[in-house]
């Protein structure tokens, strides 16, 4: 009789194959949508990764996806980096989700410089989220952005028109968003996960 | 005491070097014009049989093609300060000699440890900026001086040692009045340990007091009689290019130089610079490129980056002859205090120097942040400044602002929350009176809206709930 082996230590030599990773229980990047936390592979955001969000027109959402995780990361330590919005951020709004608005560097720079800027950000470490809306991002672009945040552990997002879709991107996690009949978020990428079918909806929460 | 003598033989030449590295041979001459001779000369000159005293008409005889520049006193001078306000940073009493720099080292062995380890900060120091130097220690600061000048190195750190040490020292290198040291060895008297034992009254007789004085000096009987050296508190360094440069990739290296001894002056006064200033000579003007800081710095690299972003943007209009560094606001230092469970990576850039990279390339003002005022207008709620009152605005509130409100165009929008009223400013000329509503467009996008108090036509788009 051959000695009775625990399946554990099989396991933890990593002799079984077990045909999918197990998706880790809670995600160290919540989205604070519990709904989209479901269907992304840790739970959440891609940790010290790139996250494009495509959009098909501006307001249509695309800040009420990442104020619920802005507002927690501005109670660390590290500060919070938008690099040329396209509007002015409303600090009474931004306030009355929860985001502490010391923490908020706004960066205003020229077309060329956005990317270097948004690199920047990422690389030095202080920053936890660096949002970008670049107009001209190649895929070289967005592989040295991809390599910064994971440099600099650091949460970075990409806001680009939708018609960027069809092109390939580097970026751990795609969404698209969607305005009409109802805001809607698609999963068009996730890194280390299977691309739901489904979309998921995007309720609006009211304030008050 | 203890003094340490830095010895710095070539400060001239040296000074030259650091600007323009040359493997040829160089020399700096110095006299009238019909009669100029060398002062100074680098290895490659001196292989080629150049000597030191040598008329210049003599020099170009033995050597076809070689690099001669004016020697100049002042540049001496001017580096042995520069030099001895970097050496203060090692000890609080620094004194200058003729072509050395002393320094009182028996307390900082304290900070810096051993004399072995506090003598290879020192040399590493020097060698850094490009100095040859020669470094002796010993409990008086002539006696260091006059050991620096025979060996490299030497250590007496008893006075016992000390006097053993001076008994072998030759007369000629012992520095004493001229006087003596050229008359003594007619008397048979070679080294200053025979001198040493000679009756006092008589060398009074022959040479005067002067010569008892340079001996007790040097043995610690009389006290040193220098004055100390207090580091000046504005630093300006001028660096003369060697050929007019057009473009600004050529400056980069004198400027990694210039901030380099910045920052190796302000560590020896343990301060920061929150300005500088960069001039650029041109023939007949100069043009300047202020630099600023947010908070004071005093890294090297950092200062270097910065100076290089703020270059970088500027159009050179004439070629440049000289560079000079002026910094006259020189804070104290405050390191950032670290926590020691932060939870930044490791080799983060602290925040503060990621802004001012930022700033350096894209202009002073590209990085700021927002805070709230008490003014409802939306137009004013907000301005450029890092503070958070804390008071939360009870009506729902956009995300996105716009600049100014313009018009909402297209079908007529769905209302989804609204009115609120708004009806201030009359007091200073703004006068708003307006009813805010909360739409959808036809394109599915929430928006921020006004039109006038109780019409629902000519909307005005103000914001975005994105």
């Amino acid at each position: 009789m051959s000695a009775v082996v625990p399946l554990s230590s099989l396991l933890d030599a990593r002799r079984v194959w077990r045909g999918r990773a197990e998706p880790t229980p809670t995600g160290e990047q919540p989205t604070g949508w519990a709904a989209l936390d479901a269907v992304l592979p840790g739970g959440g955001w891609p940790a010290a990764a790139l996250s494009e969000i495509l959009l098909p027109l501006d307001g249509v959402g695309e800040l009420q996806l990442v104020l619920p995780t802005l507002a927690r990361l501005s109670r660390g330590e590290r500060s919070l980096v938008l690099v040329t919005p396209p509007y002015a951020p409303c600090v009474a709004g931004w306030r009355q989700r929860g985001v502490d608005m010391r923490r908020v560097e706004i960066v205003t720079a020229t077309e060329g410089d956005v990317l270097w800027a948004m690199e920047q950000c990422l690389r030095s470490g202080s920053c936890a989220a660096v949002l970008a809306w670049p107009r001209q991002a190649d895929d070289r672009a967005l592989r040295r952005l991809q390599v910064a945040a994971d440099s600099g552990r650091a949460l970075a997002f990409a806001f680009r028109d939708r018609r960027h879709l069809g092109n390939a991107s580097p970026a751990a996690l795609r969404l698209e968003l969607e305005a009409m009949p109802h805001a809607r978020v698609w999963v068009r990428k996730c890194r280390g996960g299977v691309v739901p079918a489904q979309p998921v909806s995007l309720p609006y929460v009211a304030l008050h | 005491m203890l003094w340490a003598c830095v010895l710095l033989p070539q400060l001239a030449l040296d000074g030259v070097l650091r600007r323009r590295p040359t493997t040829g041979p160089l020399v700096l001459v110095a006299g009238a014009a019909n009669a100029r001779s060398i002062v100074a000369a680098n290895a490659a000159a001196r292989e080629a049989g150049l000597r030191i005293g040598q008329r210049l008409t003599a020099a170009q005889a033995l050597l076809a093609r070689f690099e001669a520049l004016p020697y100049e006193p002042e540049s001496v001078q001017r580096w042995q300060q520069f030099l001895a306000a970097v050496a203060y940073r090692y000890s609080s009493e620094v004194c200058l000699l003729p072509h050395a720099i002393m320094l009182e080292v028996s307390r900082s062995m304290g900070l810096f440890g051993p004399w072995p380890r506090l003598e290879n900060l020192l040399r590493d120091e020097f060698a850094a900026l490009g100095f040859r130097h020669r470094i002796s220690v010993a409990p008086t600061a002539h006696a260091a001086y006059v050991l620096a000048g025979i060996a490299d190195g030497q250590t007496v750190l008893t006075p016992g040692a000390l006097e053993c040490a001076l008994q072998r020292v030759p007369l000629h290198k012992s520095r004493l009045p001229a006087a003596a040291s050229e008359a003594l060895p007619g008397m048979g008297i070679r080294s200053l340990g025979q001198l040493l034992r000679m009756p006092r009254d008589g060398l009074r007789r022959r040479f005067g007091a002067e010569l008892l004085l340079a001996l007790d000096r040097l043995t610690g009987a009389a006290p040193a009689g220098l004055d100390s050296f207090h580091p000046p508190d504005c630093f300006d360094l001028r660096v003369e290019l060697s050929h007019e440069v057009e473009n600004l990739a050529a400056l980069v290296f004198p400027v990694r130089r210039m901030t380099a001894d910045l920052a190796a002056w302000l560590a020896g006064r343990d301060g920061g610079v929150q300005r500088f200033t960069l001039r650029l000579e041109h023939r007949g003007g100069h043009a300047d490129v202020p630099i600023g800081l947010l908070a004071p710095e005093h890294d090297a690299g950092m200062l270097f980056e910065v100076a290089r972003g703020r270059l970088e943007q500027m159009q050179l209009a004439k070629p440049v002859l000289a560079l000079r560094l002026i910094a006259r606001d020189l804070p104290v230092f405050v390191p950032a205090g670290r926590d020691l469970f932060d939870q930044r990576p490791a080799n983060a850039l602290p925040i503060g120097q990621l802004r001012e990279r930022l700033r350096a390339r894209l202009g002073d003002h590209a990085v700021y942040q927002l805070g709230s005022t008490s003014d409802p207008r939306p137009e004013r709620a907000q301005i450029i400044a890092s503070r958070d009152d804390g008071r939360c605005e009870p009506h729902p509130r956009p995300t996105w602002l716009l600049e100014r409100p313009m018009p909402l165009r297209g079908t007529a929008p769905r209302i989804l929350a609204g009115p609120e009223r708004l009806e201030t400013g009359w007091w200073d000329g703004g006068e708003v009176c307006r009813d805010y509503y909360m739409v959808e467009t036809a394109q599915g996008q929430r928006a921020w809206a006004f039109c006038a108090p109780g019409e629902q036509i000519g909307w005005m788009l103000h914001g975005w709930f994105a």
